[in-house]
């Protein structure tokens, strides 16, 4: 468990002395939240209807922002070699890494996700089920991403590409994660349901995203 | 890539792989890590640990040195000394020479100073087999006379040692592997 942990603290370490990750991503969001109401106009009441499923999308695309940073440094500077025939299983070594991603970037995000909605006039409500449902909702994104991450390891223009593949597999998130606060807000469907369905995304993807994620890299690394 | 290569070390045996560029001695020391799959013929490492892979029970020492710069060089140690399992790092820095420098971020350490903070990962944590790619390259004459002097140390305490290098470097017991550039084994024994 030393080396999983060991994992964790050096990218945690990393991200704080870097930066870059969760700072670009927050604010991506807040580019994509102060743009959408001067395209659409001053409509106070529209951009309230439209704030949760907005500012789900904008989370959506600046996690999509920071994916290909997961392997690609490790992968430049041989670490990722090392790790691959490490002591600890790369399925494991995903783990920590995604998770290390998801407390830099991810939690991030969800933090100055209730901020972002006061510029939308998120209906008041509305605040905790989005901080919930996201909060729920973007670990399974970071894991999905680690699939998408694995698989354009050594690709120079990659980003793009880990758009195209992960993006479909954010979809059953963004669905489960809008109907739960659109439960909540408006009903008259419960909120619990959904919410749970978004739960079971996020755990499927912790369990099954390492696997392929590590599948991915061996692949490439051959 | 090649054929026909086959050989043996015993306990506190050195095998240097030597060849011009494209001969496969990169090629065949991943493939000894586990980093690359063999079409056809295997690796055993005897008497290890039965339970864990080559690459487990080694230490690779690869073209890339595995440091992140805005780490200093011991946090960076520390790192892979935790990762893989070792000690403390203080003495493998300063084997070294590279104490003073234990502070600073790697990334403003000379080529040089990066190929011995990756080199230093040999002495803080303990493996039966060093699998070496060049580890000569941009190390200054006392540099190399530390390395050879860990290697020794290494070899008397039974380890094992498969190094590929263009340059001369003194391995005490060696023995010498050519790959021609057809990627075939030459020679061996020296």
């Amino acid at each position: 468990m030393g080396c999983f942990a060991a994992i964790v603290r050096r990218d945690l370490l990393l991200a704080l002395r870097q930066g870059g990750g969760g700072g670009l991503g927050v604010a991506f969001f807040l580019i994509i939240v102060t743009l959408v109401p001067l395209g659409i106009g001053p409509d106070l009441k529209l951009l309230g209807r439209i704030a949760p499923g907005l500012l789900w999308v904008a989370l959506l695309l600046a996690t999509l922002l920071t994916l290909d940073r997961m392997f690609h440094a490790d992968f430049e500077d041989g670490t990722l070699d090392l790790m691959v025939i490490g002591p600890l299983a790369l399925e494991l070594v995903v783990v920590a890494k995604a998770l290390a991603h998801w407390i830099t970037t991810g939690l991030v995000l969800v933090v100055a996700a209730p901020g972002l909605g006061l510029l939308l006039n998120l209906d008041e409500g509305a605040f905790v089920p989005v901080f919930a449902t996201m909060l729920v909702g973007t670990p399974g994104l970071n894991f999905l991403g680690a699939i998408g991450a694995g698989l354009t390891l050594g690709l120079r223009r990659g980003g793009l590409l880990i758009g195209i593949l992960v993006l479909p597999l954010f979809v059953p998130t963004l669905i489960f994660g809008i109907s739960a606060v659109t439960a909540a807000i408006t009903g008259p469907a419960p909120f619990g349901p959904p919410f749970m369905i978004l739960a079971a995304l996020t755990l499927g993807a912790v369990a099954l995203g390492p696997f392929a994620a590590a599948a991915a890299i061996r692949a490439n690394l051959q | 890539m090649f054929s026909g290569v086959s050989f043996a070390l015993e306990s506190g045996e050195a095998l240097v792989l030597r060849g011009p560029n494209g001969s496969g001695k990169s090629t065949l020391l991943r493939l000894i890590a586990g980093l690359l799959r063999p079409d056809a013929g295997t690796v055993r490492l005897e008497g290890g640990d039965g339970e864990l892979t080559i690459g487990q029970q080694c230490h690779y020492v690869g073209h890339l040195d595995a440091m992140k710069p805005a780490l200093s060089a011991e946090e960076n140690l520390q790192f892979w000394s935790a990762f893989l399992g070792g000690g403390k790092t203080g003495d493998a820095l300063c084997r070294f020479r590279l104490g003073h420098l234990a502070g600073l971020p790697a990334g403003y350490l000379s080529a040089g100073q990066k190929r011995r903070l990756s080199l230093a990962r040999l002495a803080a944590v303990r493996r039966p087999l060093w699998l070496l790619d060049e580890p000569t390259v941009s190390l200054d004459a006392d540099a190399k006379g530390d390395l050879e002097a860990l290697c020794a140390g290494h070899l008397a305490g039974g380890g094992l040692i498969v190094a590929a290098t263009h340059l001369p470097i003194a391995l005490g017991p060696a023995r010498e592997l050519v790959l021609d550039r057809a990627g075939e084994a030459a020679g061996a024994d020296a």
